[in-house]
């Protein structure tokens, strides 16, 4: 299905102007430029290196973990500008959630501890909220069936596939407005990745994700939108079924039809 | 056509086998030796009036060393109360915080202290402590220990801190949680067995010290009443007792060592105790 058919997708999420990243003397990202569609998803593809993991980093300030790195441009998230001199970074990245390549649960916490932790640490005592907010995420991340009966298990004693699940709902229990996924099946197996590809599509109709990603049928059956990225730059962005079938550039099809990268 | 020196090599190969096997053995030879001599001469001297009686006068047999076993865990205690913090939460620093330049320092300043001779520690607490307090107090002899503390446990703070993954960390900062918070709640819970690890170890090692505490607590022949006067250590009693010239004190000696091993053996243990559930947990 066409993303254009669907208005409510017409409302711009991220606004990403004249975006780079340096690290160092390196330009990781280099004055890239897109409008990310909200309530829907945006895949990320190009080559290893190429600078799509910086970009998604720099949606919420996640890239500022390195000493080395700086930015120039400017990202809007609905109309904040957030890299304004009075946001934090904390701010941002309670409203941008952010999925990672290899799931990391907290070893020391059970499965339910994990999926409220960024509601406790951030002052919700409630009983009765945190434990709407475990049963409502995970059934968002399609875990709950599979984990109801034993909430207070350790969050380890899931299987690869469960545990990256477990991080999607332990990223949807804060209510963010936009879920960055950094490659979230390339460690998983094809029934788990299915099972994740499943999710992301039902997310869409509450929020706007972007996914990063190696693997391009994983591109073309779960994104609406698609980026391609090459050496830092945007080479192409468009519909996903544009950029797949009838790409403008070049070099964007000779990615999507596997002659480099 | 064979090769001429196979036997050459083969002989060279087991030898080589065999002397680091001997070195091994070697290792674990002076352990068994302490342990038969500490059993042999100190193990009938261990009964109640031990662990519970004061020293006899000069000339009286029996009597014990609980002021010495009791001055012990005070000064532990005190140590504690120093070295743990400033320790650990130096370590958070040096892991979590700083520049990579003045980490380089700290950690280089920390490895120094590490090195110097215990009898040094106790000659800086002497004067900075002692000579100004007019006196040596169990108030002193805790300082001293827990001075010692600091840069062990910063150090195996550190590097248990260093093995957690950086993708906790980053975990918990997407959620919008707050550095200190990650740190506390996240990295700090993740590794605290291998800093309570860490601490037990530096406290199995400062029990031991001898030398520091000669300068600072002197050591005292009755129970100590406030940490403001002298107090029994058993390393101070043991060497008290041991360069005597009173067949009895040299038995009691043996058994306070004997004591003084068992504890330290005892924490030991206690922290094997612990790693082991650690690799459970596979972190």
């Amino acid at each position: 299905m066409p993303a254009t058919e669907n208005p409510m997708q017409n409302a711009t999420a991220l606004a990403v102007r004249n975006l780079s990243v340096f690290f160092g003397k390196n330009a990781a990202v280099k004055n890239v430029s897109l409008d990310i569609a909200a309530r829907a998803v945006t895949a990320i593809i190009g080559p290893s290196g190429c600078g799509k993991s910086t970009f998604l980093r720099a949606i919420n300030r996640m890239h500022e973990l390195n000493p080395e790195a700086r930015m120039e441009g400017e990202i809007k998230l609905f109309g904040d500008d957030i890299y304004s001199r009075n946001i934090q970074p904390v701010v941002v990245r309670r409203r941008v959630g952010m999925v990672f390549q290899k799931s990391n649960p907290f070893p020391t916490m059970s499965i339910n501890e994990n999926v409220t932790v960024g509601l406790r640490l951030n002052g919700i005592r409630d009983k009765k909220t945190l434990a709407e907010r475990t049963e409502q995420s995970l059934r968002m991340a399609a875990l709950w069936d599979e984990v109801k009966d034993r909430l207070s298990a350790p969050a380890i004693s899931l299987s690869g596939g469960q545990q990256q699940r477990l991080c999607i709902a332990r990223a949807l229990a804060v209510q963010p407005e936009v879920l960055l996924m950094d490659e979230p099946a390339s460690a998983l197996d094809p029934l788990a990745t299915s099972k994740i590809e499943d999710l992301i599509r039902n997310l869409k109709k509450d929020y706007t994700i972007v996914i990063v990603t190696h693997n391009m049928q994983q591109a073309a059956r779960a994104s609406d939108f698609t980026a391609f990225f090459y050496l830092g730059e945007l080479v192409e962005f468009g519909p996903t079924p544009k950029i797949f079938t009838s790409p403008a550039q070049k070099r964007t099809e000779d990615y999507v039809t596997g002659r480099f990268g | 056509m064979t090769a001429p020196n196979h036997n050459w090599r083969n002989f060279k190969n087991v030898f080589m086998q065999m002397l680091t096997f001997a070195c091994a053995i070697l290792v674990v030879t002076p352990l068994l030796l302490v342990f038969y001599h500490l059993i042999k001469e100190g193990f009938s001297s261990i009964n109640l009036a031990f662990f519970t009686q004061l020293p006899k006068p000069v000339g009286e047999t029996g009597g014990g060393m609980g002021n010495a076993i009791v001055g012990t865990f005070i000064l532990l205690a005190q140590a504690a109360v120093i070295g743990v913090p400033v320790g650990v939460l130096g370590g958070v620093f040096l892991s979590e915080y700083g520049g990579t330049k003045l980490n380089w320092w700290i950690r280089f300043a920390a490895d120094i202290l590490n090195g110097v001779p215990s009898i040094t520690w106790g000659i800086v607490v002497y004067a900075l402590m002692v000579v100004p307090m007019h006196g040596f107090s169990a108030l002193a002899g805790g300082v001293v220990l827990g001075m010692m503390m600091i840069p062990l446990v910063m150090r195996t703070t550190e590097e248990v801190l260093q093995l957690v993954p950086g993708g906790y960390r980053e975990a918990a900062l997407a959620l919008g949680i707050s550095k200190w918070k990650t740190i506390l709640q996240i990295v700090i819970r993740t590794a605290l067995k291998g800093i309570v690890t860490g601490v037990l170890l530096a406290l199995a090692r400062v029990a031991g010290e001898t030398a520091p505490l000669l300068f600072t607590a002197l050591g005292n022949r009755f129970w100590a009443h406030n940490l403001t006067e002298p107090i029994a250590a058993m390393p101070l009693q043991i060497f008290a007792y041991a360069i005597s010239p009173y067949d009895d004190w040299h038995r009691q000696a043996w058994a306070g060592a004997l004591v003084l091993l068992l504890l330290v053996l005892a924490i030991n243990i206690g922290v094997r105790f612990l790693t082991r559930d650690r690799f459970r947990q596979k972190i």
